[in-house]
């Protein structure tokens, strides 16, 4: 069979995904996708198609999660859990290197990334998005060897939002709902009745390759159009929304407001929103040793800005107050961002929103603020 | 603490850089180089026994073996000062991330005017460089003064704080840098009195601290406003940054 061009479509039927599965797994690749954990769609290692959450949703609230059946089997009738593909790429704990005791000195030995190539499947819009932007971050100005290594051998697929959550808001973001670019292979789930099928998008020659086997069939125009018609309907249906018009000078130069006084107030400082977020990147490093002192372990863990232990100095914390750290992780996700990465630090994903056991929501916060200034003339862009 | 490498050179610095020390099974801490730029074969370092990490560090021996990643950070800007009167503020341990730029002031004496440098401490047993301070203070070709909080009836010298010297200290405003280093609250105040002598605030440089633990601008934890301090600082110019420190837990 020729390679699938770049662009173009082909109908998985319903019946065949586990080809595709077995075709990942016959190209070397570890497959990890969603499946359902504690009641949870969360990612993990996908064997089988019955790992995925046949015939489940969520709805999503601030502050509530819940899962519940679908009155069909779609395979990606949901929007995102409590996890994100970070956790693939910058793992929640990483071991850095290892450290021998030799006389008075030590040698390092680096920690190498031996794992095989990842496919993620079932990355939504944002979650591409919110790759991008932690590229940025890690394989930007600065180059992180473990997060290059895992990033550069790892298989994107997509899949299509068929609907959103009550606390999505990429539209607002330009983060989605479509998939459009930066993808290996971008499906979209047409449940039916009566016809349970997938388009399949080809976004890159490994993505053609890895297709090899597949039965495919060409797409027609009522297809791919069924496909466009979920999309706008899904964009029409977003949960959320936020004006990002002017928000980095809107929040920077509003560091004072009287609303970070009462966020602050709801706000627990659990660091749920940014173990949650799929681009918060800090993280904290500690020195395991051994018990006989002769060789000590350098590992690195997720941190958070909400940790009052996170800006310690000498004896006091710079950020003491509830109050300054909300503030600090608003105004670095949603305006300094832009000053560090040249993009926003949030995807529109709405977890921090979902997952807050308070139920703060930043794009309440924001339009909290933003409906006490005084309307400022019209600017473009988000600076 | 002296450090020399284990293998390797050991690449220049610019006064006002820092390096993270490790020390074996402990884990890393930043603390700015203060020895010679002009002697690149020697680590020179000045530190106070805080933490955990820096109270093993003050009790290496010779011939043990410290890890060093580094030099890090921006450093102390050198052609603003050309031509210019110079002012060195100083308070507590801000005095060794200063002295790599007071040797190289010194190493280039005629490019410059006046050079001024003040120094306070908590109190007298407080003062570093003690030793060094006493030459400096005999040359002709600096002022060198110190000051103290609180003393006891044994020491002679000035009792005060820093920014109670800058309205008699001798510069012109107008043709003057400053380099502040010390605690936030210090440098606030020593910058404000500079700009009521007239001094433009972004002839003010100063030296911002914040928790680190990466030094490449990478996890984190010294983020100040837009700025990753490890990478876009520990340098900022006062303008930069004035209007951060007007605000509290930033």
């Amino acid at each position: 069979m020729d390679e699938l061009s770049v662009g173009s479509k082909r109908i998985l039927e319903r019946e065949d995904f586990p080809r595709l599965l077995a075709a990942l797994t016959a190209a070397g690749y570890r497959v990890v996708g969603p499946t359902v954990r504690d009641g949870a769609i969360v990612y993990g290692d996908i064997r089988t198609e019955e790992d995925l959450p046949i015939g489940w949703t969520d709805r999503q609230e601030a502050g509530t999660y819940r899962l519940e059946r679908r009155n069909d089997t779609a395979l990606f009738g949901f929007n995102v859990g409590p996890h994100s593909w970070k956790k693939y790429l910058f793992p929640p704990r990483e071991r850095l290197w290892t450290a021998t005791r030799v006389g008075s000195s030590f040698d390092v030995a680096v920690e190498e990334d031996t794992g095989p190539p990842m496919a993620f499947l079932g990355l939504r819009a944002c979650e591409l998005a919110g790759l991008d932007v932690t590229d940025r971050v890690f394989d930007g100005r600065v180059r992180d060897p473990g997060y290059h290594a895992r990033r550069a051998r790892t298989l994107l697929i997509a899949v299509q939002c068929g609907q959103a959550g009550g606390t999505c808001f990429c539209v607002s973001m330009g983060t989605g709902p479509g998939v459009t670019r930066g993808y290996d292979l971008a499906l979209t789930e047409i449940v039916g009745p009566p016809h349970h099928y997938f388009l399949v998008g080809v976004g890159s020659p490994t993505g053609a390759s890895v297709l090899r086997g597949v039965p495919l069939s060409p797409a027609t125009e009522r297809e791919t159009g069924a496909a466009e018609t979920l999309l706008a309907k899904t964009a029409a249906s977003m949960g959320r929304s936020l004006n990002t018009e002017g928000i980095h000078d809107l929040l920077l130069t509003n560091m004072e407001h009287p609303r970070w006084e009462i966020v602050a107030r709801r706000c627990l400082s659990c660091t749920n929103c940014t173990m949650v977020c799929p681009t918060c990147f800090c993280h904290t490093t500690e020195e395991v040793p051994e018990l006989s002192g002769d060789r000590v372990e350098r590992w690195r863990r997720w941190d958070s800005c909400f940790n009052l232990e996170f800006t310690q100095l000498h004896t006091s914390n710079v950020r003491k107050s509830p109050l300054s750290r909300y503030r600090q992780w608003l105004t670095h996700k949603l305006a300094s961002w832009y000053d560090q990465f040249d993009t926003s630090g949030c995807i529109g994903c709405g977890r921090c929103i979902t997952w807050c056991p308070v139920g703060i929501d930043l794009t309440e916060e924001v339009a909290a603020i933003r409906s006490t200034v005084a309307a400022s003339p019209a600017v473009g862009g988000h600076r | 603490m002296v450090l020399r490498p284990t293998f390797g050179h050991v690449p220049p610095f610019s006064p006002g850089q820092f390096n993270m020390l490790y020390r074996f099974g402990l884990g890393e801490v930043a603390i700015s180089i203060c020895g010679d730029p002009s002697r690149p074969d020697e680590i020179v370092h000045t530190v106070r026994s805080a933490g955990k990490i820096t109270s093993a560090l003050v009790r290496v021996a010779p011939g043990e073996t410290v890890g060093v990643r580094g030099p890090y950070g921006t450093g102390w800007p050198l052609h603003p000062m050309e031509g210019k009167d110079v002012v060195l503020v100083a308070g507590g341990l801000g005095l060794p991330p200063l002295r790599p730029l007071l040797y190289e002031l010194l190493a280039h004496r005629d490019r410059f005017g006046r050079l001024e440098v003040i120094y306070g401490a908590r109190s007298p047993k407080d003062l570093v460089y003690y030793d060094e301070i006493q030459r400096w203070r005999v040359r002709s070709d600096l002022r060198f003064q110190v000051t103290v909080d609180t003393a006891g009836r044994d020491w002679y010298g000035d009792v005060g704080l820093v920014t109670a010297r800058i309205p008699d200290a001798r510069f012109e405003p107008e043709r003057t840098v400053a380099y502040l280093c010390g605690p936030e609250i210090m440098m606030k105040l020593t910058a404000q009195a500079l700009e009521e002598r007239g001094v433009a605030d972004d002839a003010i440089y100063l030296s911002i601290e914040r928790n680190m633990k990466c030094a490449v601008g990478l996890c984190g934890h010294c983020q100040y406003g837009p700025e990753f301090v490890c990478r876009d600082g520990p340098v900022f110019s006062y303008r930069d940054v004035k209007p951060r420190m007007a605000l509290r837990e930033v």
